[in-house]
């Protein structure tokens, strides 16, 4: 809402106040905004009188003008084609400022110019207000202006306006009486309502016009006809009130519309009466029903869409937009009023499908019904003085609304209760009083009567919170609530995802944060299908659907730092994927990483540890052992996620329980060498983990031996390890790989393994027949059970 | 004999001189001390004395020996030490090339702000709770009292999957999933941090996901004092100590009174600057008191029971305390940018 500080000042006095100390002021009781900015960035400007104008020898379109300004009379060269000697005119002298820059004394063809002429294009107000004249040439002024004054004052340019960002509940903050009660309130200031006076004709409209409102979305219908209206230009300040409001004039009926509309908030619309018929019926359109509106565009209505009809066919949408054959034309004659109030939720869903207009804006937020007739009333008194029009008596009348005041009751002590401050009685009643809210005290309590402009006050809170604004919220002091101590949790889940972020962390990974919303070809990568959570109407194919892996996203951060030469990327990202299951939305929350090129790098020793599967294996192995899973997890080669490498992925399993999954990318996928691994947490937290006890340190010296078996290449370690496990029993303690051999010393589909084993007893120290029993048995076991032979040193 | 004897110390004494390394030394030893050496022959030659002159010459001889010993473990000593010390000067490395690089890990900075707030909120007594993202329009809207139809849900353009289903736009919805699932009706502390989705268009400082703090008490003589100290608690823990907080009334359906808050300007200290856009003050959250339809909807008296409920965006504050200019830049995740975050933030605890 623009809030122009001419068009106020008929309803309030601020003339000792700064416009800019009231916008300030407004802050603090709510109403935001955004700038505050004069009508016109021009600045300086004086009217002047043309005294000659001759011709200039050497150019075809430049006059010298001797142009009295009050005080002096100076040369000032002018090029517009409608410059002429004894006429008054808008002069920028020099110092004076356009929205094109300061002026300065100037050469022009050889002669000295100390100013410029202006046209009305040339003072920066916005260009949808100019019409052709205004850029044609110089702005003519009239023969009333003085010499010297200021020129925009004389223009009625000279206006401040604040431009407020008024929050949603503020539907009496639409109207510039409504701004007048709230700036009132806040300076204590009484606020001057326009009084109306008719003159009406003897015909009265009950007899011209019928009315049938059929829907429960209308609850106040009110109609006047004036007739022979003079459609013309609009006085000065009208126009420049509209202006100043952000409403481009267009001739004084359409203005005067829209000028009562800023007054009261109450939306106007204007029918050309010998176009409507005699009969109005309100109604919700019908399936199928057309209409074309004023915008020449035959629109095909909904069940949900309020008309106004002339009883056969729809002629406006009501509250959004009127229809184009009665629309008010240049001839138009005789003028139908409509004051109405509509069902905001049917013009929001009208509105929002068409357009939001200043009408419907206002609809969607509420209307006070007490000004639905003065509105109409001040219409037709604007029309008699600004349009010739003549008035017809009575008023074409549907009302079901109530317009009595809300009565609130409100305690004092439910006052400082909630707002934490010791505010008296009486201050209590001075801020009501400001607010203009009647009021009576019983003891320390207060029955106060809202008006009903205040739409947004119903309960006592909304009151409480009125006082508090007036009052002043800076008054409160801060404290902390006095609660029973307890201590402060979070969910199990939380802790994991903190766990692991900083496990992760230490281990050299950086955590990214990916959107949610991806495209739907990401949709079916690197999970077992599920199906999709898809969103009803999205806003680009990129962000279409919610994601059902966060590998794809990780993908990408990762294709996105390779292509800024960001070679070495070790992330991770914790966070939900969605999915439907049974009708039911699911979000698992997970852990997944991405790892490629670098882990440590030391280049000119030429030690560079790169990246491969058993890095990546170790930093998931790390992760699960500070996680409490030690000896319980494996990683085995059931069920491959298809979008990696079929020979460098594994699934990840604890206590039998798939739990996510590690691999390289498949080249077809990424071409370079790229890692990731999956972890649902979900599933993860299901998992109870054992509380850390004591391990007894081993007293007794362990005993270790070497071995090394040749296998066919397709045998894994781990079947070698759990044979060996298996026959080593209690005793033994510890496997190590400390060789794996491949290679013109042993057969060509064969490979070699040497493991370091350690075995202890806590008790004892172990003789070395007992150990070479165990150690000959494993040998025995897995040269029998793998067909393995013992490699010779 | 005594002159012999004096004689040898002293050429010991002299040969010892210049020996220039342990092996030489080593030959020294054997020379003098070994079988066939000096000492031994006098030793040898006591046989042909008497007892009187056997017993003075021997202590000679013994001191000799003694004499000798040490001489020949104090050049040890220093031998050792001559040759340690060239060692370690041929060992020595050039300190000044690089490290071995072990890359730095780190965790976001919005994960940081938020376990930040996190944080101070639990050493204050509250729960963090989470809520789906998938949320039903029921409680993202029509229990914080938003009814369908109500202009202010235009301020919050959804992604609805069905008419009844959407992405959160706000983690508001977990105020009222905590009241109702709080069948006793008893006192709430709670934050609740999570992702929020809203229809804009992504630009520097509009993202179509983003992320919340929600904060709500609720309690008997809860009030705006309250609600005032808890946010002044949490200004000086992001923005530092001598942070003050400001009221500015405003509107959100959910609360009565409604209160956008400010915090005097960390950088200027309120006098004006470009962060604080001259005025002193920033705008870093929005809260207010819970509204009775609110604690009403979700089975908590609104005559007993009054709450505070505040709503706190971590990229907003990212922003504001590391001067980020492009909220894009925590959803892009470039390497360069997430660096700036590995590390620990300074201190202002004693």
């Amino acid at each position: 809402m623009r809030l122009s500080k001419d068009f106020i000042k008929d309803y309030i006095d601020l003339s000792d106040i700064s416009y800019q100390e009231v916008a300030d002021k407004m802050v603090f009781a709510g109403n935001e905004y955004e700038s505050i900015e004069p009508l016109c960035k021009a600045k300086g400007l004086i009217v002047g009188y043309v005294e000659e104008c001759t011709k200039h020898e050497n150019s075809d379109h430049l006059h010298i003008c001797k142009v009295n300004l009050g005080n002096k009379t100076v040369q000032i060269l002018c090029g517009a084609p409608n410059i002429k000697a004894k006429q008054k005119v808008i002069v920028a002298p020099v110092g004076a400022t356009l929205p094109g820059g300061t002026i300065k004394k100037a050469k022009l063809a050889g002669m000295e110019s100390n100013g410029m002429i202006c046209s009305i294009a040339e003072l920066g107000l916005e260009s949808k207000y100019l019409t052709e004249e205004d850029t044609k040439g110089i702005h003519i002024l009239g023969e009333d202006a003085k010499i010297g004054e200021d020129a925009l004052h004389y223009l009625g340019f000279d206006d401040e306006i604040i431009d407020f960002e008024l929050t949603a509940d503020r539907a009496d903050l639409l109207s510039i009486i409504g701004m007048a009660y709230e700036i009132g309130a806040i300076y204590n200031r009484k606020v001057k309502l326009p009084t109306i006076t008719l003159h009406e004709t003897k015909e009265n409209m009950n007899d011209i016009m019928k009315l049938e409102v059929n829907t429960e979305n209308c609850s106040i219908y009110l109609g006047k006809i004036v007739k022979n209206v003079e459609i013309k230009e609009s006085p000065k300040f009208i126009k420049n009130r509209l202006m100043a409001s952000g409403i481009r004039p267009i001739n004084n009926v359409v203005d005067i519309s829209n000028y009562v509309m800023l007054e009261y908030g109450q939306p106007l619309h204007f029918f050309d009466k010998d176009r409507l018929g005699d009969k109005i019926e309100v109604r919700m359109a019908k399936e199928s029903e057309t209409l074309t509106t004023l915008d020449g565009k035959e629109r095909t209505l909904k069940t949900s869409d309020i008309v106004i009809t002339d009883s056969k066919k729809a002629v406006a949408l009501a509250g959004v937009m009127g229809g184009l054959e009665t629309e008010i034309e240049k001839d138009t004659k005789n003028i139908f009023i409509e004051a109405a109030i509509f069902d905001p939720i049917h013009i929001r869903y009208t509105s929002k499908s068409i357009l939001r207009s200043e009408a419907s804006s206002r609809y969607e937020k509420g209307i006070d019904p007490s000004r639905t007739l003065l509105a109409l009333n001040r219409a037709c008194e604007l029309l008699e003085q600004y349009a010739n029009g003549e008035v017809c008596s009575g008023v074409l009348e549907y009302d079901k609304t109530n317009k009595q005041d809300k009565k609130i009751e409100l305690s004092l002590e439910k006052i400082n209760s909630v707002l934490g401050m010791n505010i008296t009685k009486e201050e209590v009643s001075d801020i009501l009083n400001r607010l203009g809210f009647e009021h009576q005290i019983k003891d320390n309590t207060f029955e106060v009567s809202v008006p009903t402009r205040r739409l947004d006050v119903n309960i006592k809170e909304d009151l409480i919170a009125e006082i508090g604004k007036i009052y002043g919220y800076n008054k409160v002091v801060g404290t902390l609530p006095t609660t029973p101590i307890k201590k402060g949790t979070y969910s199990k889940k939380r802790k994991l995802e903190r766990d692991i972020r900083n496990r992760l962390c230490a281990l050299g990974l950086k955590q990214v944060i990916t959107y949610s919303l991806v495209s739907e070809k990401e949709i079916p990568l690197f999970h077992q299908k599920q199906k999709p959570v898809v969103l009803e109407s999205p806003m680009s194919e990129d962000r279409k659907m919610m994601r059902q892996s966060l590998i794809p996203s990780l993908i990408h951060v990762y294709e996105y730092n390779i292509a800024r030469n960001i070679h070495d990327i070790s992330i991770f990202e914790t966070g939900s994927v969605y999915y439907l299951e049974q009708e039911k939305y699911k979000e698992d929350m997970m852990l997944s990483g991405l790892m490629s090129g670098i882990y440590e790098e030391n280049t000119w020793q030429n030690r560079n540890l790169k990246i491969d599967f058993y890095l990546v294996k170790g930093i998931i192995e790390n992760l699960l052992i500070y996680l409490g899973f030690q000896n319980r997890y494996q990683f085995d080669i059931e069920n491959l996620v298809a979008e990696l490498h079929p020979g460098m992925s594994a699934r990840i399993v604890i206590d039998k329980n798939p739990i996510g999954f590690i691999g390289r990318v498949h080249p077809s996928i990424c071409k370079k060498e790229v890692y990731v691994f999956e972890l649902n947490l979900q599933k993860i937290l299901e998992l109870k983990i054992k509380s850390i006890k004591f391990k007894e340190i081993p007293k007794f010296p362990s005993v270790k031996k070497d071995v090394a078996f040749i296998v066919n290449q397709k045998v894994n370690s781990k079947e070698i390890e759990e044979i060996i496990k298996k026959s080593g029993g209690r005793l033994l303690t510890n496997i190590d790989v400390f060789d794996v051999y491949v290679g013109e010393n042993v057969g060509q589909d064969e490979k070699s393994i040497a493991y370091a084993l350690t075995f202890s007893d806590p008790n004892r120290t172990l003789n070395d027949e007992e150990v070479t029993d165990i150690f000959e048995q494993i040998i025995k076991d897995v040269t029998t059970n793998l067909n393995a032979v013992l490699r010779n040193k | 004999m005594k002159e012999k004897v004096e004689a040898l110390k002293q050429e010991i004494k002299e040969s010892l001189k210049s020996v220039a390394s342990v092996k030489e030394l080593n030959d020294l030893k054997v020379k003098y001390l070994g079988k066939k050496g000096p000492i031994n022959e006098l030793t040898s030659m006591m046989k042909e004395l008497s007892i009187e002159e056997k017993k003075e010459f021997g202590k000679i001889l013994n001191e000799l020996k003694n004499e000798t010993n040490t001489l020949f473990e104090q050049t040890r000593k220093t031998l050792e030490e001559q040759e340690l010390n060239k060692k370690l000067e041929t060992e020595k490395i050039d300190i000044t090339l690089p490290s071995t690089k072990l890359h730095i890990g780190g965790i976001h900075p919005l994960t940081k702000v938020i376990e930040e707030i996190e944080d101070l909120f639990i050493s204050m007594g509250y729960d963090v709770v989470e809520g789906p993202e998938i949320e039903e329009d029921l409680y993202n809207f029509e229990k914080l009292n938003l009814p369908k139809g109500h202009p202010a849900r235009d301020a919050q353009d959804s992604f609805y999957i069905t008419e009844e289903m959407l992405l959160r736009t706000q983690t508001s919805p977990v105020q009222a999933r905590t009241m109702d699932a709080n069948l006793e009706k008893t006192p709430i502390r709670v934050i609740c941090p999570g992702k929020v989705y809203r229809r804009d268009d992504d630009d520097a400082t509009h993202s179509h996901q983003f992320t919340q703090i929600e904060g709500l008490v609720v309690g008997e003589n809860i009030n705006l004092s309250h609600l005032k100290g808890t946010l002044e608690e949490i200004a000086k823990k992001l923005f530092g100590s001598d942070r003050e907080v400001r009221f500015r009334p405003s509107f959100f359906p959910f609360t009565e009174p409604s209160l956008e808050v400010d915090v005097s300007c960390f950088k200027c200290g309120g006098v004006g600057c470009s962060i604080c856009k001259g005025t002193g003050w920033i705008e870093i959250l929005g809260s207010g008191m819970v509204h009775p339809n609110v604690l009403r909807g979700c089975g908590y008296d609104p005559e007993k029971y009054t709450g505070f409920a505040f709503g706190i965006g971590p990229e907003r504050v990212a922003m504001l305390k590391y001067g980020i200019n492009d909220i894009r830049h925590f959803y892009t995740n470039d390497l360069r940018f997430l660096e700036n975050f590995n590390r620990v933030e300074g201190s202002e605890e004693k």
